[in-house]
């Protein structure tokens, strides 16, 4: 095109037209990526320890991609110079000595320079000594229990994003999948000290902002600890395969000022008193189905389905029409323990067999005690909802008392 | 003897052939053609996680068999796709590189091949079982295994067959190659390919034993009662990651030392020039197979190990980089001023080297412990091992495919086609698996069916190129199928610059490969 050297400025119409085009461009490429912007490195680090490690890992790559371009450059200087088609007589020396001590000592140094700054960093990362705060997280298939030790705080985080939005029924918000109903909070500018096991699978406890991964193992209490520098929101994921869920349960913490963390501490210990009260009162049937349609979706719904219809082979039903199915150690504990004898169901059959299966779980199989994890207006409103749905009509109604009676 | 003789030309033919053969070539190629069926089974595994991971929330399956997938495409890529694949280049190239007429053991080795299609068969049959194949992911860890349904009895029983056809396989290799070497060819002389498989078969008889003690300690704990790896009855699930990357480790080197060895082979022919360093690389590869005993502790950094324990894995596993520079230096010094042409061997060999450096650099950013808290179990190191394993592993596999094809069947192949394939392949491989790097640096955790929003631009690159990489293998087939039915006849000797004793052999070569030993100076 000759238009750059007879026109220096670009008509008007010109102009008007490229601003079309790239307005279409940039609508074009939106379209794509309306949610979010692509990234190509770290989450911004927001403690000492991530600041040290995207500061490591930016100059590891830079030695890397140095190395890589010497290396290579030799090379294909000698694809376009030693080719045979420019008639290149092929030399024939074969070894070298000298050379050959000389490329095993260069990256030996090399090397060594590498790890002097990343020992320092990890000596550092291990070092989980005077903390002000300490916090225990629990691995469950699939959500986390926050429990803070000596402020008697404990509860569960769920992943809050809703079922229609992951089977592509309604579009999806900004934080698909890095939601959940309860984040855990924490002070900045305090050490914190987590302590962090599992009670089921394997689960990783990961915030890429505090550079924080420590693997939830049952039976062990691994530690590390974090110093967050700027109040925010902070989201991260299980980053060990625990099973089906194990892409639905998210991390997110909410860093806040250390006044606003003493008045979210004070707000949580009277919500428990509030959440005491309601285990005395007598709940309605509506208000028990309610509630218990929650507590489902929350804790049973990822393998019983939100359906109620289970997974054949390894995840029971609880629809009463339904062919009772599950994973063979599974059926063989449950007829060990006296059920299914006579074809009769958890669910249909009598409540307190239901109220067991729930508050002990089946030891050895994926169906985990919930004496813990739920109270008792937990239990009864979410036993109360499975007798009375997924065509169940059992009209039973069970109050936080039965469950606290079986306790 | 003369009956004897005449009872060792008998070649029965259809379906018998195959099944008596004690034949290496054939052998060869059971295994080569197995290799072959299990890289598209396990690739169109890969097929169906990339559709899934194109856009985020769930569309073509569901969350468990979604696990069932990544599980069974990493089992059956690395056990049944890269390894017999070497087994099948050994079986055809050690007899015809040392001058022998036939492996040391062809019963064995018979035995060794016909174990494997049971053994996939049970491993591929655990998707039609109540409760599906496992959904562990091929490391198996424990508790998630003894959760898992029947299916992984069935895995944990093909992985014992696996295991006894492997270490069956790696001991006549030994014996071959420390029996039967033509007189004159000292251990020193030797192929690089054949020096790179030598070792490759003691790692396997080292470390197979332990995954197959593994995986029944697994099995007990899933039947008999046991408490191996259950915190529960006083056991310790970290045992079982300790153990199984005891054996995991080594076993990377397994898939990649006869890499090695092929791609030694092909650079000196097209460079017309001698191996560079042939000693030093012996030396590489062996001192690389010993480190690969003490490094197991890099796949296990946020277990919760002591930071005395970090620091030993990770300066041990730091030092791996330096033989393994010492290779590539050596295979670059090789080029240099040699008198290079590019046909498709070449042309792999070269993609090799520069992929299979890129797979070891992101390795070394693995090994630096705080910066591993970040990148593992992420994407990058989904990245990372598809760069050693793909661009290392099956396109040393392609190049050497290309490089030998001509000898065993005694003609040329397409070579425009072989070049298509190569450009095709490397093209379509780094679309997938590059912005992979990124994915896992932006936090995107391996193993997920689904994922945040902000990860699916450079999901659907990666899945476009995936489904470009597995269409691009159709033509690799294509091109064995022709070269197999006939096309331009092959010299002996097929590359003017092969040195080694499978070049003094016709194309293709006598039945026995050598039925009097040649002389080796």
């Amino acid at each position: 095109m000759s238009l750059s050297f007879e026109k220096k400025k670009p008509s008007g119409p010109l102009s008007v037209a490229r601003a079309r085009f790239a307005a279409a461009m940039v609508l074009l490429f939106s379209a794509s990526t309306a949610w979010a912007r692509v990234r190509w490195n770290f989450e911004t680090p927001v403690t000492s320890t991530a600041h040290e490690i995207f500061h490591l890992q930016n100059l590891i790559f830079g030695v890397c991609v140095a190395i890589f371009v010497v290396v290579f450059g030799i090379m294909f200087y000698s694809i376009f110079a030693h080719r045979k088609s420019k008639g290149h007589k092929p030399a024939t020396f074969h070894q070298s000595t000298t050379i050959e001590i000389i490329w095993t000592a260069i990256p030996f140094l090399i090397l060594v320079a590498m790890a002097v700054p990343a020992t320092a960093t990890l000596l550092k990362m291990e070092n989980t000594s005077g903390s002000a705060l300490t916090v225990r997280i629990t691995g469950y298939q699939w959500k986390w229990q926050y429990e803070y030790p000596a402020q008697g705080i404990s509860f569960f985080s769920n992943l809050s994003t809703p079922t229609a939005q992951i089977e592509n029924q309604e579009p999806k918000n900004k934080h698909y999948l890095l939601q959940v109903d309860h984040p855990l909070v924490l002070p900045v500018g305090e050490k914190i000290r987590f302590l962090i096991t599992s009670k089921d699978v394997i689960h990783s406890w990961w915030v890429p902002s505090f550079a924080v991964k420590t693997d939830a193992i049952p039976g062990f209490m691994n530690q590390s600890w974090t110093k967050i520098q700027v109040p925010g929101t902070y989201r991260g994921q299980c980053t060990e395969l625990c099973g089906l869920g194990h892409a639905f349960m998210p991390v997110v913490v909410k860093a806040v000022s250390q006044e606003d963390f003493a008045k979210w501490v004070a707000a949580q210990k009277a919500l428990m008193v509030a959440s005491a009260a309601d285990a005395t009162k007598t709940w309605t049937e509506a208000d028990l189905l309610g509630h218990g349609k929650t507590v489902f979706a929350a804790n049973c719904a990822a393998c019983h389905q939100i359906t109620g219809q289970g997974i054949a082979g390894t995840f029971p039903p609880l629809a009463g029409g339904k062919k009772f199915s599950a994973a063979a150690s599974m059926m063989q504990k449950l007829r060990h323990r006296g059920f299914l004898t006579r074809g009769d169901r958890i669910v249909m059959g009598p409540v307190k067999n239901h109220l067991r299966i729930v508050l002990q779980g089946i030891p050895g199989t994926p169906m985990p005690s919930f004496a813990s994890q739920l109270n008792d207006t937990d239990i009864a409103a979410v036993v109360t909802y499975e007798r009375n749905s997924f065509g169940n009509h059992t009209g039973d109604v069970i109050e936080p008392s039965q469950v606290a009676a079986l306790r | 003897m003369a009956s004897a003789t005449a009872n060792h030309e008998e070649h029965p033919a259809g379906l018998k052939r195959w099944l008596f053969t004690t034949n290496h070539k054939d052998i060869g190629t059971m295994y080569l053609v197995l290799s072959l069926l299990m890289f598209f089974v396990a690739g169109s595994f890969a097929m169906v996680i990339r559709a899934e991971l194109y856009s985020p929330g769930m569309q073509i399956v569901q969350p468990y068999f979604f696990n069932e997938l990544t599980t069974m495409h990493g089992l059956v890529m690395i056990f049944g796709a890269i390894m017999p694949g070497f087994v099948g280049f050994a079986n055809w190239q050690i007899p015809m590189m040392i001058g022998a007429p036939d492996m040391a053991l062809p019963r064995l080795n018979n035995w060794s091949f016909w174990i494997l299609p049971f053994a996939f068969t049970l491993m591929l049959t655990s998707f039609f079982v109540p409760g599906g194949a496992p959904g562990t992911g091929w490391t198996m860890y424990a508790p998630l295994s003894i959760q898992a349904g029947i299916g992984m009895d069935f895995v944990i029983f093909s992985i014992h067959l696996l295991g006894i056809s492997s270490v069956l396989g790696a001991i006549n290799i030994i014996v071959t190659i420390l029996n039967m070497r033509a007189p004159g060819m000292t251990l020193m002389k030797m192929p690089m390919f054949v020096w790179t498989w030598l070792i490759t078969a003691f790692l396997l008889v080292a470390v197979m034993p332990v995954l197959a003690g593994t995986v029944t300690m697994t099995l007990a704990d899933r039947h008999f009662g046991t408490h191996f790896f259950d915190a529960g009855g006083g056991g310790d699930p970290v045992l079982y990651q300790h153990l199984f990357w005891f054996f995991g480790h080594p076993e990377v080197y397994i898939m990649i030392l006869p890499a090695f060895g092929i791609i030694s082979q092909i650079i000196p022919t097209f460079s017309r020039k001698p191996l560079f360093g042939y000693e030093s690389m012996v030396y590489a590869t062996a001192s690389i197979a010993f480190m690969s005993f003490i490094v197991w502790g890099h796949h296990m950094f946020t277990v919760g190990m002591p930071a005395a324990g970090e620091m030993f894995f990770m300066y041990t596993t730091m030092l791996i980089a330096v033989p393994t520079g010492v290779k590539i230096f050596n295979w670059v010094a090789t080029m240099w001023r040699g008198s290079l042409t590019f046909e498709t061997p070449m042309l792999f060999a070269v993609g090799f080297l520069v992929l299979f450096t890129i797979g070891g650099f992101s390795g070394l950013m693995l090994a630096i412990v705080p910066a591993d808290f970040q990148y593992h179990n992420t994407y990058f190191v989904v990245a990372h091992f598809h760069y050693v394993l793909f661009s290392g592993a099956a396109m040393a596999m392609m190049g050497g495919c290309y490089y030998w094809l001509p000898k065993w069947t005694g003609h040329m192949y397409n070579e425009t086609l072989g070049k298509w394939h190569f450009w095709l392949t490397t093209i379509f491989f780094n679309i997938t698996f590059f912005p992979m790097h990124f994915l896992g640096l932006a936090g995107m955790p391996r193993r997920v069916p689904d994922y945040a929003l902000q990860f699916t631009d450079l999901n659907r690159v990666a899945s476009i190129g995936a489904f470009g990489l597995g269409l691009s293998q159709l033509l690799w087939v294509y091109v064995i199928y022709q070269t197999v039915k006939g096309g331009r006849k092959a010299t002996s000797k097929v590359w003017d610059g092969a040195e080694g004793l499978e070049w003094t052999l016709t194309s293709p070569p006598p039945y026995h490969s050598f039925v009097t030993a040649p002389t080796v100076k």
